[in-house]
C-alpha cells in the first residue's frame, strides 16, 4: 500500500476548487467507517505506517497533549489520482445518531458527495437509510459501497441488489471493498475523484462559510468547523456570525491533515477550522453563516435552525450536597453541547435539581452517562417526557416541560410532538411491529420491500410513545433485527391527561405523568403496584393512589409494619445494636420524606426506571 | 459459625481501664458473666461463640477451662484495683455451662466469692440444657451457691426441636424443673424460641402451654433470628426452609404475651416475663440499666463505666493470652457521652418502666409525643415523664428508638 504523501500537494487557501472533493461517509455503527477512514489516511500518505494505529481519527489522548481536542470532524487528504492530478479530498464526519439529524444535515450540506457504506454481511440499517434520504434531499452524489467483503458471511450480491433498489442504480455500480484488507479502497478514492462534483462558489463575493460543527477544547476554547461557500476567509481577520451578529477576532484558521495546521486562510469550497477564543459552543452555532466584519455578506446561507429540545427529564443528585457539583457539570457540558438546555427545578420528593432538555432519548442518555462517569455524580432522573403545548379555554397557552406543571382546569386542547419513524426489519416481523406501533398510537404511512426479506415501514408516532421504552420493545419483538430512525415532523392534538400519584394523600411530583386518556388507568395501576413493592412498610398503613384531578383511578396500600424489634439484647449485643442504629440513622438521612412516609432513594430510582421493579427492598 | 466480633480500638495488653471508667466503680451494682464455650452439639440456628468438644484441644479443652477462666478472674481483680467490690449477680452462659462438671462451676463461684465477695442475696444463675443435668448435678450446683437456673427449653414440639437441632426429649423439661425445685433453686426460668421454620401458631401455643405447666418463675421468649453464617441461614438461602415472616412473628409474640399474662406472668423486658418482680433476672437488668460487669471467657463482652470491651473469640487464643499473662481483650470502645446516652435510650426503652423523657433531646421529645399519638408509647407513663412502650410499641421498639434518637 503506497504511503508517501504527494510532494506537490495543493496548498490550502490557494487551492483551485476544481481539484477539491468534499465527501462524507454514511454508515451504521460497526459497519466499518473508522477502518475505512484509516485506510484512506494510509493510502493518501497523511499517516505513515509508523504512526498508524487502528481508528486513528477516533483517538483523543494524543491530540489532548498537543493542546487541542480533535475528533474526526474534517480531514484533508491530498490524493494523487490515476489521471496525474493531485486532488485535495475533504472527508467530513457525520454524527451517527437519530437525535442529531440536524447536525447530520449540516455535515451533509458541507459536501457534494457521500460514500454510502454498508456491511456486506448485514445490509442497510434504518439510520443509514434515514441519512441516505437526507443526502438525497441535499442532492449529494451517492457512491454506494459494500464493506467487509472478506467476511465468510458476506452476501455482496444480495445486499448490492438491495442498495441498487433503494438508490435506483445498477448492482454493478456498488463498489466492493474490504476496509480491513484495503481491497477496493483505491478504486473508491478514484471513484470519489471521478464522480463527486467539485464545489462551486463565487471567489469574489463577500465571504460566506457554513458552520457544520463546533467543539469546545479546554486549551483553545471553541474550535469551529466550516466549509467555505463563497469568498475567502483569511487569518487575523475579524469575523461576523450572521445569526447573532457577534464579531470575533480570528486567532487561527487552518486545516486538519490529520493534525491541525494553521493556514493563510480558506478559499471557495475548502473545509477547515477556526479558533476565535470564545468559550461556549453556543456562540458558534451549527448551521450559522460566518462572514468577515470588514466586507460582510448580507444574506445568510439557508437551513439554519436553533437546536430545539424535544425530550425533558429532571436530574437530581442522589446526595443533595452534590447539587452545586451538578450545576458545575451541566455548565461544563453545555460548553460543548449547544442543544443541552437546563434550568433549576425543585421537587418536593427529590429536592433540588434541574429540568433538562434534550434533542432526544440518546442525547439524554449520553448526557446522563457523562455526568455520572466524567463528573462522578450519582443521579436520579425522572422518567423522560416530551414537551406539550396546552391551549386553555380562555385563549391562553402554556408550554409544559414538566408533567407536574401540567395545568389544572379549563383545557381546550393539548398538542404533543409527532415523529416520522422509519423501521427496517426482516419481513417476518411485520405483524409484530405493526402491532407495537398500533398500541403506541402510530399511523402507518407506507411500507416498502427493500428486498424479498427486508421491509421498510414508515409510521407517524407520538414522540411520547417512542420515549417510553419503544426501542427496547421493538428490539425484543424482532430479536434485535429491527432498526429505528425518527425525526420530529410536527405536533398533533391528543386526548392527554395528567395522572398524579399520591402517597398518603400527598402528590409525589416526580411521578406525575402526562399520558393518553386510554392509557391513564394502566399507568395508574402499574405505578401504584410498583410503589407498593418498592416502598418499605411503615409504622402505619400507607395508601397509594393514582388520580386524574380529583378522580382516583387506582389504589393500593402498603400494610403497616408490625414487627421491628430485635428479640435479644444482652451484654454482647449492645455494641452491635448501637452500631446498627447508627447505620440505620445514616440510612434514614438518605430517605426522602413524602409527608410522614419514608421513601428510600432506591425506590424512587427503581420506580422511575422503565424496567420492571427490582428485588423487593423491604426492611 | 460464631458471629464476628465488632470493630473497636485496640485494648491494652494488661487490660487496664481508663481512669474515667473506674471512677464510679462500686456505686453501681457489679456483675460477673462467665461464658462457657462448649456444646455437645452445634445447633443450626446458633451464632453464639461455642464449640463442640471435638473441635478443641490443649489449654482450650473443657477439662482445662475452669482453670483458664479463673486466671481471667485474677486479672479482673487486679485491673479493678483494691476497691471493695462485692458481686451482685453472677451468670454462667454459653454454650452449655452444664457440660462442665458441677465441681468446676462451683469452683468458679467459690473463686468469685473469695476474690470479690458476694452481696447478701446475690443472684447466681446458670443456663442449662435439660439434657445435661439430672437431680444429682442440680443438687450439687445448688450446694455450690447457684440460686437460679435457666433451661433452654426452646419448644415442646418434636419437629420444631428437630429443626433447631435440639436433642432433648420435650418431656425432660418438666423433669428438670422438678429436680431444680427439689434441689431448692429460688428461681427457675425457661427459654422459648418462636418462629422456627415449620412451626405453626398452634405449635407455638403448645410450647407456651407446656412451659406454663412446669410453673416456671420466669420465661424468656425470643423470635428466631436467622443469623448470617449459621447453617440455618444456608438452609433458608437455598430455599430448603422458609425464613420466619415478620407478621407471623408479631402474632406469636402477641399470643405469648396473652397466655403468659393470663397465667399471672408480667412482661418486664421485651422478651422477658416474670411471675413476680423479685423473679426478674437481675443480672440481665444490669445490661439494660448500664451497670458494670466483667465478662469472663472467650468472646465475652464487658462493660465498666462507659468502656466496653470484648475478648478474643477462639478458646485457644483466649487460653494462650492468659497463659502468657496478658489480657484476653480483643478490642474495646470508650464511649462518648452521646454514645452512652444512645445506649441508655435504646436499652432503657426495652423495660416496662421505660426511660426518662428528660434524657431525650427536644426533637426526641416531640418524636415521643408523636409516638404517644400513634399509640406506640404509653400516655400515662408520658405524664410521669417516662417513655414506656405499649404492646404495639414493643413490637416496633427499634423503630421507636430510631425516632426518639433523631
Amino acid at each position: 500500500m503506497p504511503a508517501s504523501r504527494p510532494t506537490d500537494e495543493p496548498v490550502p487557501s490557494r487551492t483551485d476548487a476544481a481539484i477539491l472533493r468534499n465527501f462524507c461517509i454514511i454508515a451504521h455503527i460497526d459497519h466499518g467507517k473508522s477502518t475505512l477512514a484509516d485506510r484512506m489516511l494510509q493510502l493518501t500518505g497523511v499517516v505513515d505506517e509508523r504512526t498508524m494505529r487502528a481508528q486513528y481519527l477516533d483517538r483523543m489522548d494524543i491530540e489532548r497533549e498537543r493542546g487541542i481536542t480533535i475528533k474526526s470532524q474534517a480531514v484533508r487528504l491530498p490524493y494523487a489520482a490515476d489521471d496525474g492530478t493531485v486532488y485535495a479530498l475533504n472527508m467530513i464526519d457525520t454524527p451517527g445518531h437519530v437525535d442529531f439529524t440536524y447536525e447530520v444535515s449540516r455535515s451533509l450540506a458541507a459536501c457534494e458527495g457521500t460514500v454510502l457504506l454498508v456491511d456486506a454481511a448485514q445490509g442497510i440499517e434504518a439510520q443509514t437509510l434515514a441519512n441516505l434520504y437526507l443526502a438525497l434531499e441535499n442532492d449529494l452524489q451517492i457512491i454506494p459501497v459494500l464493506n467487509k467483503i472478506d467476511l465468510p458471511s458476506a452476501q455482496p450480491g444480495k445486499y448490492a441488489a438491495e442498495i441498487a433498489h433503494i438508490i435506483g442504480c445498477d448492482s454493478d455500480d456498488v463498489l466492493r471493498v474490504s476496509a480491513k484488507t484495503g481491497e477496493g479502497v483505491r478504486e473508491l478514492l478514484e471513484k470519489i475523484v471521478r464522480d463527486v462534483p467539485p464545489p462551486v462558489g463565487d471567489p469574489h463575493a463577500p465571504a460566506r462559510a457554513m458552520i457544520f460543527d463546533s467543539v469546545y477544547d479546554v486549551y483553545r476554547g471553541v474550535v469551529t468547523y466550516v466549509r467555505v461557500i463563497d469568498g475567502h476567509l483569511s487569518s487575523r481577520e475579524r469575523i461576523l456570525m450572521l445569526s447573532t451578529r457577534a464579531q470575533h477576532d480570528l486567532l487561527e484558521i487552518g486545516v486538519i491533515s490529520p493534525e491541525p495546521s494553521p493556514t493563510e486562510g480558506l478559499g471557495v469550497g475548502e473545509v477547515g477550522y477556526l479558533i476565535t477564543g470564545v468559550k461556549d459552543v453556543r456562540q458558534s452555532k451549527v448551521g450559522d453563516t460566518v462572514t468577515t466584519a470588514t466586507k460582510p455578506a448580507t444574506r445568510a446561507l439557508g437551513g439554519y435552525k436553533d437546536p430545539k429540545p424535544m425530550v425533558f427529564s429532571g436530574l437530581y443528585p442522589v446526595d443533595g450536597d452534590d447539587y452545586p457539583d451538578l450545576r458545575d457539570a451541566l455548565e461544563r457540558l453545555q460548553l460543548n453541547d449547544a442543544a443541552l438546555l437546563w434550568e433549576p427545578e425543585t421537587s418536593a420528593a427529590l429536592g433540588f435539581g434541574f429540568r433538562c432538555g434534550f434533542l432526544g432519548l440518546l442525547h439524554l442518555e449520553i448526557v446522563r452517562e457523562r455526568l455520572e462517569r466524567e463528573f462522578d455524580l450519582n443521579l436520579i432522573a425522572t422518567a423522560p417526557n416530551v414537551v406539550y403545548r396546552v391551549a386553555m379555554d380562555d385563549g391562553g397557552e402554556r408550554v409544559v416541560t414538566n408533567p407536574s406543571e401540567f395545568p389544572e382546569g379549563k383545557i381546550a386542547e393539548v398538542f404533543e410532538p409527532v415523529v416520522r419513524a422509519t423501521i427496517l426489519a426482516p419481513s417476518d416481523y411485520i405483524g409484530s411491529i405493526m402491532d407495537l406501533c398500533q398500541t403506541r398510537r402510530g399511523t402507518l404511512q407506507g411500507m416498502d420491500y427493500l428486498s424479498e426479506e427486508r421491509v421498510e415501514l414508515r409510521y407517524s408516532l407520538p414522540l411520547a410513545e417512542i420515549v417510553f421504552d419503544f426501542f427496547d420493545n421493538l428490539k425484543s419483538r424482532t430479536r434485535g433485527y429491527a432498526s429505528l430512525d425518527y425525526e420530529v415532523e410536527g405536533e398533533q392534538a391528543a386526548a392527554l391527561v395528567k395522572v398524579d400519584i399520591l402517597l398518603q394523600g400527598e402528590t409525589v411530583d416526580a411521578f406525575s405523568a402526562v399520558v393518553h386518556r386510554d392509557k391513564a388507568y394502566a399507568y395508574g395501576v402499574q405505578m401504584t403496584q410498583r410503589l407498593r413493592e418498592l416502598i418499605p412498610r411503615q409504622q402505619f398503613e400507607v395508601p397509594i393512589q393514582a388520580a386524574i384531578g380529583a378522580r382516583i383511578i387506582a389504589r393500593e396500600s402498603i400494610r403497616a409494619i408490625r414487627k421491628d424489634v430485635l428479640a435479644k439484647c444482652y451484654g454482647g449485643d449492645i455494641t452491635r445494636k448501637r452500631k446498627l442504629l447508627e447505620k440505620q440513622k445514616e440510612g434514614k438521612k438518605r430517605m426522602k420524606m413524602v409527608g410522614r412516609v419514608e421513601v428510600p432513594q432506591e425506590a424512587f430510582i427503581a420506580a422511575l426506571s422503565t424496567d420492571s421493579p427490582a428485588e423487593k427492598t423491604r426492611r | 459459625m460464631p458471629s464476628a466480633l465488632p470493630e473497636g480500638e485496640p485494648a491494652p495488653p494488661d487490660g487496664r481501664l481508663p481512669a474515667s471508667s473506674l471512677a464510679g466503680l462500686g456505686s453501681r451494682p457489679f456483675g460477673i458473666y462467665v461464658h462457657v464455650p462448649y456444646c455437645a452439639v452445634r445447633c443450626g440456628y446458633c451464632d453464639f461463640n461455642t464449640y463442640t468438644a471435638t473441635e478443641l484441644g490443649g489449654g482450650a479443652s473443657q477439662q482445662a477451662y475452669a482453670g483458664t477462666a479463673a486466671a481471667e478472674l485474677t486479672l479482673a481483680r487486679g485491673v479493678l484495683g483494691a476497691l471493695d467490690l462485692p458481686v451482685a449477680t453472677v451468670f454462667f452462659g454459653g454454650g452449655t455451662p452444664t457440660l462442665l462438671p458441677p465441681d468446676d462451676l462451683g469452683g468458679l463461684v467459690r473463686r468469685i466469692r473469695d476474690d470479690f465477695g458476694l452481696v447478701e442475696g446475690a443472684e447466681v444463675t446458670t443456663e442449662a440444657n435439660p439434657d445435661s443435668v439430672d437431680a444429682e448435678s442440680l443438687h450439687r450446683l445448688r450446694e455450690a451457691g447457684f440460686t437460679r437456673v435457666s433451661f433452654g427449653m426452646q419448644s415442646a414440639v418434636p419437629h420444631v426441636l428437630r429443626t433447631l437441632d435440639r436433642t432433648h426429649d420435650p418431656d425432660r423439661v418438666a423433669l428438670a424443673v422438678g429436680w431444680a425445685r427439689a434441689a431448692g433453686f429460688e428461681g427457675v426460668s425457661l427459654d422459648l424460641i418462636y418462629g422456627t421454620p415449620g412451626e405453626s401458631l398452634t405449635d407455638w401455643r403448645t410450647s407456651i402451654e407446656a412451659a406454663l405447666a412446669c410453673e416456671p418463675d420466669h420465661v424468656s421468649a425470643y423470635a428466631l433470628v436467622v443469623e448470617e453464617g449459621t447453617r440455618l441461614a444456608g438452609q433458608v438461602r437455598r430455599g430448603e426452609l422458609a425464613a420466619p415472616d415478620d407478621d407471623a412473628l408479631a402474632d406469636r409474640y402477641l399470643l405469648a404475651d396473652d397466655l403468659l399474662g393470663v397465667s399471672g406472668m408480667a412482661w418486664y423486658e421485651i422478651s422477658n416475663w416474670a411471675r413476680a418482680d423479685h423473679q426478674q433476672a437481675r443480672h440481665n437488668e444490669g445490661y439494660w440499666l448500664g451497670h458494670d460487669w466483667w465478662g469472663i471467657g472467650p468472646g465475652a463482652h464487658s462493660h465498666v463505666g462507659g468502656t466496653r470491651w470484648w475478648n478474643v473469640k477462639h478458646p485457644s487464643a483466649y487460653s494462650a493470652r492468659l497463659t502468657a499473662g496478658s489480657s484476653p481483650a480483643y478490642a474495646r470502645e470508650v464511649l462518648t457521652a452521646e454514645q452512652q446516652r444512645v445506649e441508655r435510650v435504646l436499652l432503657g426503652i426495652r423495660l416496662r418502666e421505660g426511660h426518662p423523657l428528660d434524657d431525650l433531646t427536644p426533637i426526641g421529645r416531640s418524636a415521643a409525643d408523636q409516638a404517644v399519638t400513634d399509640e406506640l408509647l404509653d400516655r400515662s407513663a408520658q405524664a410521669n415523664g417516662r417513655a414506656a412502650l405499649t404492646l404495639r410499641g414493643r413490637l416496633l421498639a427499634d423503630a421507636v428508638v430510631r425516632d426518639l434518637l433523631d
